[in-house]
C-alpha cells in the first residue's frame, strides 16, 4: 500500500490520493512451472488489483484443488484454498454473508469440469456477483498427467496410454446453455493484452463472469498448445463497440477478426462452438440478469431487537398460558 | 360392544343423547390413521393442539408411509397421527395405542401388525365399506372387521362418510374434522378451543373453507355423543407459565433464528426438511437467508464460505446427506472455520429408513471424515433441547473456532411436545463481525500452547490478510509439509476439545446416585428411559439413569457416577450384536454407539441394549430390558 492509513488512526475512510502498487497484491513467490499459463493470468489479476484499487482487505480469491488452485496463495489479498471442486460453492457462500466483499474465483478443468461440475451449472443460474476464472490447460497437472474433461479426443496421458477416449467438454457452449448465464468469455494465456481487458470486463460485470483462459502447460502437454501461437490466424479476435477493441498492432498482428454483438446469445452459442479458430473475447454479456444474492437478502439487519421481536410473533402462534392470563392465543 | 353398522344407524334423529359419566383417566394414547391425504396427521395435530390448549401434557408422533402417495387402502400406506394424552407432563409416545380411528380397515392392519395397539385397544372404523361396490373391498372389511371383534378388540363402526355428506359436499375430505369432532366429544374437550384451532390452522383459507370445517367438527361430536356409550376426561394440570408446543424441527429452526446465525444453506432430504421449510418463512424478517443448495456438498461448502466471511452458519440435513458433507466438515476442521452441522438422524445405511427414527450416526458424527478431525458433538434429548442446542452450537463453534454436530433425530423432528415459552436474551445473539485492524506481528492461526485456540482473520480486517487452506500450515496458514508443524497443528486443534471439556458439566443423574443399574442414554430416548426408570424407582428398584447431552468431548464425573452402580448399560437405537446369537461372543460383539464410547473411554465394563425399529423405544420396553439386567 502507498500509504498505510489504517496503522495509527485506525481510521477507516477511504482517502482520495490513496494508491495501490503491485506488490500490495504480490503473495508468496508462484511455484507454477517455467512457462506455466497460471503466470499470466495472475499477472492480470495483480494489474486488475491495481488499476481498480480494490482494496485487498476487501478482497477474496477463492479456490479449489489443483495447480490453478494455488493462486490464492500468490496474491497478498484474503484468499481460500479449500477442497476439490467446491470453489465456487465456498466463494457463493462468502458473496452471500458479505456482499461488501469483492470475490474471485480460481477453478481448473478438473476442479470446475468435473469434480465440480454440478456446482458450475449452478453457479451460472445462481448469478451471483463473482469473477471465475476457469484455468483450463486440458490436463490435470498436479497428479501428473491425467486426461480431464476437456482433453481432446486422442491425447495419451497417464490414464489413457493409448489415446483419450472422449471427444472434450466445451466449457464455452455449456455455460451459454444454462439459463440465467450473463458473461461469457475465452481469453489464451499469450496474449496478456487481450486477457487483461477480459478481465477487466468481467471484473467490471454485475453477476456471474465466467472467463474460460486456455492455458499452456509446458510440463505436461509442451506441443498442445504450439499450432495455435504459432499461427495467429488460428485465433480469432472478437471486436464490437459494446465488447473489446483492440490496438492497431494487435491487430496488425491477429488479423483474425470478428464483429460480435455480446448481446447475442445464439450468435455466441455458434461462435463458441468453433475449436478451430479459437475465439477469442466476451461471447456474451447480459447485465440485466438479477442476481441472487439481490434476490435472496432481505434488507433487514440481524438485530437483537428484530429477532426478539420475531422469535415473540413466532412464539405466540404455538403458546399456550396458563388460565387467568389468557390472552389471545394468536 | 360394536354398534350397529351404518345401514342401520338413523341419521338425523337419534335418540336422546344419554348421560354419559365421563371416566377419568391419567393418559390416554390416540391414534388417527388414513391413507395418505386424507387428513389423518391434521385431524392429530390438531387434537394435540386442543390437549395441550387445555392444559394436557402432550406428545404427538407422526405416522408417515415412506412413500407420498402409497396406493390407497394398503397395509404400508398409514398415515396418520399419534398422540398421547396425560394429565402431566408427558416426554415420549408412550405404550401401544388405547384408541385408534381408522378410515380404512387395511390401515389398520397395517398397525395391528406393527404391534402398535393395545390388546383391549377401542377402533372406530369407517364402515363404508362394508356395502362397497367392489364385492372383495367389501368382503375384506367384513373379515378384518369380525376377525377384530373376535379378538377382543373393541369395534365401533362409524358412517363418517355417510354422516360427512350431510354437512359437505366433498365427504371424503372431511372425514378427518369429523373424526376430531368425535374426539372432542371423547375426550370431553372444549369445542371452543377445537373452533379456534380450526380457524388458525385453516385461517389461511377462506372463511368459506373454515365454517365447513367448524361443521364437520360439529357433527362429529353430535355423532359420538348419540351413538357412543363411552366417554373420558383426562384431568389438565394447567401449566403455571407460558408454554409453547412446536415440534424438534420447527425448534431448531426458532433455535437458528434465536441464536444469531445468519445463513442457513441445505438441499431437501426427509426428515430434515421441514426444519428449513419453516425457516424459509420466518428467517428473512430477521434478516437471514435460507440457501437451498444443488447439492449436499455445496451446501455444507457453502456455508462453510458464509462462516469463513464472519457469519458462522449451519447447514441442516439426515444421515446420506451428513455422509455427503464429510469433506466439506473436515476442510472446516483444518481452517478452523466455526460450523454448525444439524443431522436429524433417520434408519441407516444408505438409503435406509428415510422416515423414521433411529440414532445411527454417532459414531460417523464423532469420528467421520479423513484424519483426525475432532469437532463437537450434542444431542438434544427433548423438543425443548432442539431449541436451546442450536444457540448453544452457534457459540461453542464460535468460542472455539471449531465444527458443532447436533443430532437430533425422526423421532423428535416430528414430535411435538409442551416447554416454557423461551425469554429472549441477546446474549443468544452472534456479536457483530469484527472489522478492527489486525495487530503487527499477529498471526492467523496463533494456537495458544495450553488450550490450542487461536484467533481468526475475518476476511475484511485490515492487516490480517492470509490464505486459509485444507492443506497441513503454520501458524502464518503458509502450507507447511514440515512434521514437527504438522504435529504442532493436530495438536492444537485437539487440545480445544480439551480445553471445552474442562467448562462442562456432569448431567444429572435421574433417580439416586447409588444404586444396582444405571441406564445411559442419549438424544431423543431421554423422555422414554426417564419413565421407564421413574416406574421402576415407584415399585422399589434401585435404578437410575444418565443421559448425555454433550457425547464428544464427554463431561468429567461420569466415570464417578458409574461407579455408584452395580451395574451399567446403555440405551440406543443403534445396532448391537445380540449375546443370544449362535456366533456372537465377547471377542466378536459390536456394542451400540454410545457403549463402545463409554467402554474405550471409562475401561468400564458397559453392557448395552439396542433396538432398531424405526419407532421410537417404548417406557414399557426399557423396563423389561432393565428387570432382566437387574435379574442377571
Amino acid at each position: 500500500m502507498a500509504m498505510n492509513i489504517m496503522s495509527t488512526t485506525g481510521c477507516l475512510l477511504e482517502m482520495c490520493d490513496e494508491r495501490f502498487e503491485l506488490e500490495d497484491y504480490q503473495g508468496g513467490v508462484p511455484r507454477w512451472c517455467t512457462g506455466c499459463g497460471d503466470n499470466a493470468i495472475l499477472a492480470a489479476a495483480q494489474r486488475l488489483c491495481r488499476d481498480e484499487g480494490l482494496r485487498p482487505e476487501k478482497t477474496v480469491f477463492v479456490s479449489g484443488i489443483g495447480c490453478s488452485s494455488r493462486f490464492p496463495h500468490y496474491m497478498k489479498t484474503y484468499g481460500f484454498h479449500g477442497i476439490h471442486g467446491r470453489a465456487l460453492p465456498v466463494a457463493e457462500g462468502v458473496k452471500m454473508a458479505r456482499p461488501e466483499l469483492t470475490v474471485f474465483v480460481n477453478t481448473g478443468d478438473g476442479d470446475c469440469c468435473s469434480i465440480g461440475a454440478a456446482h458450475w451449472i449452478h453457479a451460472v443460474r445462481y448469478n451471483m456477483n463473482l469473477t471465475v476464472f476457469l484455468h483450463d490447460n486440458k490436463i490435470y497437472g498436479l497428479t501428473k498427467k491425467q486426461a480431464s474433461p476437456t482433453t481432446p479426443i486422442g491425447t495419451k496421458s497417464n490414464t489413457t496410454p493409448r489415446g483419450s477416449y472422449l471427444e472434450a467438454l466445451n466449457p464455452l457452449t455449456v455455460t451459454l446453455g444454462v439459463q440465467n448465464v450473463s458473461f461469457v468469455a475465452q481469453a489464451v494465456d499469450w496474449i496478456p493484452e487481450v486477457l487483461f481487458d477480459i478481465v477487466k470486463a468481467a471484473y467490471r460485470h454485475k453477476g456471474l463472469s465466467f472467463i474460460r483462459i486456455v492455458q499452456r502447460c509446458p510440463e505436461w502437454l509442451p506441443d498442445m498448445f504450439e499450432p495455435w501461437m504459432r499461427d495467429p490466424d488460428k485465433v480469432q479476435l472478437l471486436h464490437h463497440d459494446d465488447g473489446l477493441q483492440f490496438s492497431a498492432s494487435l491487430s496488425r498482428l491477429y488479423k483474425n477478426q470478428l464483429r460480435h454483438d455480446p448481446s447475442d446469445l445464439n450468435r455466441a452459442r455458434e461462435i463458441a462452438s468453433s475449436l478451430e479458430p479459437i475465439p477469442v473475447g466476451i461471447l456474451y454479456r447480459n447485465p440485466d440478469v438479477p442476481c441472487y444474492e439481490d434476490l435472496l437478502r432481505s434488507d433487514k439487519l440481524r438485530t437483537p431487537e428484530l429477532t426478539r421481536a420475531v422469535l415473540d410473533a413466532e412464539f405466540d402462534k404455538y403458546t399456550i398460558r396458563p388460565q387467568g392470563s389468557e390472552k389471545m392465543q394468536a | 360392544m360394536s354398534i350397529p353398522n351404518s345401514l342401520d344407524i338413523p341419521r338425523s334423529k337419534a335418540r336422546p343423547p344419554a348421560r354419559k359419566a365421563a371416566v377419568k383417566l391419567k393418559e390416554h394414547i390416540v391414534e388417527i390413521i388414513s391413507d395418505s391425504g386424507e387428513g389423518a396427521q391434521k385431524c392429530g395435530q390438531l387434537l394435540g393442539a386442543i390437549a395441550a390448549h387445555t392444559g394436557n401434557g402432550i406428545w404427538t408422533t407422526e405416522i408417515i408411509p415412506a412413500e407420498i402417495r402409497p396406493p390407497a387402502r394398503s397395509v404400508a400406506g398409514a398415515s396418520g397421527n399419534r398422540i398421547r394424552i396425560g394429565s402431566g407432563r408427558i416426554t415420549n409416545g408412550g405404550e401401544e395405542t388405547d384408541l385408534v380411528v381408522a378410515f380404512n380397515e387395511q390401515v389398520l392392519l397395517g398397525r395391528l401388525r406393527a404391534k402398535e395397539l393395545k390388546p383391549n385397544c377401542t377402533i372406530l372404523l369407517e364402515s363404508i365399506w362394508r356395502t362397497h361396490v367392489d364385492p372383495k373391498i367389501a368382503a375384506s372389511y367384513i373379515e378384518v372387521h369380525d376377525r377384530l371383534v373376535a379378538a377382543g378388540y373393541n369395534v365401533h363402526e362409524v358412517p363418517m362418510e355417510q354422516e360427512c355428506r350431510a354437512v359437505v359436499a366433498d365427504a371424503r375430505r372431511g372425514k378427518n374434522m369429523f373424526a376430531l369432532g368425535m374426539l372432542c366429544h371423547i375426550y370431553s374437550l372444549e369445542m371452543r378451543l377445537a373452533a379456534d384451532q380450526i380457524a388458525l390452522a385453516f385461517g389461511k383459507k377462506d372463511q368459506s373453507v373454515v365454517d365447513a370445517n367448524v361443521k364437520l367438527l360439529q357433527a362429529g361430536y353430535k355423532w359420538a355423543q348419540t351413538n357412543l356409550d363411552f366417554c373420558y376426561s383426562i384431568p389438565a394440570a394447567r401449566p403455571t407459565e407460558p408454554q409453547i408446543v412446536v415440534n424438534g424441527n420447527t425448534a431448531l429452526a426458532l433455535g437458528v433464528v434465536a441464536s444469531g446465525m445468519e445463513i442457513c444453506a441445505m438441499y431437501p432430504i426427509t426428515p430434515a426438511t421441514s426444519a428449513s421449510h419453516y425457516l424459509s418463512e420466518i428467517f428473512s424478517k430477521v434478516g437471514g437467508v435460507l440457501h437451498q443448495a444443488e447439492d449436499e456438498i455445496s451446501a455444507c461448502a457453502f456455508a462453510v464460505g458464509a462462516s469463513y466471511a464472519g457469519k458462522c452458519a449451519v447447514t441442516i440435513t439426515s444421515g446420506p446427506g451428513f455422509s455427503l458433507k464429510q469433506e466439506a466438515i473436515g476442510l472446516a476442521v483444518m481452517g478452523e472455520i466455526p460450523l454448525v452441522v444439524v443431522n436429524v438422524q433417520r434408519g441407516g445405511p444408505s438409503t435406509g429408513l428415510p422416515t423414521k427414527m433411529e440414532q445411527g450416526d454417532l459414531m460417523a458424527a464423532i469420528f467421520g471424515s479423513h484424519g483426525d478431525a475432532p469437532k463437537v458433538v450434542m444431542a438434544p434429548g427433548t423438543i425443548e433441547e432442539c431449541f436451546y442446542s442450536i444457540i448453544t452450537a452457534r457459540k461453542i463453534a464460535e468460542t472455539f473456532n471449531m465444527v458443532v454436530v447436533v443430532l437430533s433425530d425422526a423421532g423428535l423432528a416430528t414430535s411435538q411436545q409442551s416447554f416454557p415459552r423461551p425469554q429472549f436474551s441477546e446474549t443468544w445473539m452472534a456479536p457483530p463481525v469484527d472489522q478492527s485492524p489486525v495487530p503487527d506481528g499477529a498471526k492467523p492461526y496463533d494456537w495458544d500452547d495450553a488450550t490450542g485456540l487461536a484467533r481468526r482473520f475475518v476476511p475484511g480486517r485490515p492487516g490480517g490478510m492470509h490464505t486459509l487452506t485444507g492443506l497441513a500450515h503454520d501458524r502464518d496458514s503458509h502450507v507447511a509439509y514440515d512434521a514437527e508443524i504438522n504435529e504442532q497443528s493436530l495438536r492444537a486443534r485437539s487440545l480445544k476439545l480439551a480445553a471445552l471439556q474442562k467448562t462442562l458439566k456432569a448431567p444429572p443423574v435421574y433417580g439416586d446416585r447409588k444404586g444396582d443399574l444405571l441406564v445411559i442414554g442419549w438424544g431423543s430416548t431421554k423422555g422414554a428411559i426417564e419413565e421407564a426408570v421413574g416406574t421402576m424407582r415407584a415399585d422399589g428398584h434401585k435404578v437410575s439413569s444418565l443421559h448425555l447431552q454433550f457425547l464428544q468431548p464427554l463431561p468429567s464425573g461420569i466415570k464417578e457416577i458409574m461407579q455408584g452402580f452395580k451395574k451399567v448399560m446403555t440405551v440406543e437405537s443403534n445396532w448391537s450384536d445380540r449375546p443370544q446369537d449362535g456366533i456372537i461372543d465377547e471377542t466378536n460383539r459390536r456394542y451400540s454407539s454410545l457403549a463402545i464410547l463409554l467402554r474405550s473411554r471409562y475401561l468400564v465394563d458397559i453392557d448395552c441394549w439396542s433396538e432398531v425399529k424405526g419407532q421410537p423405544i417404548k417406557p414399557g420396553t426399557i423396563r423389561r430390558v432393565m428387570s432382566e439386567k437387574l435379574k442377571q
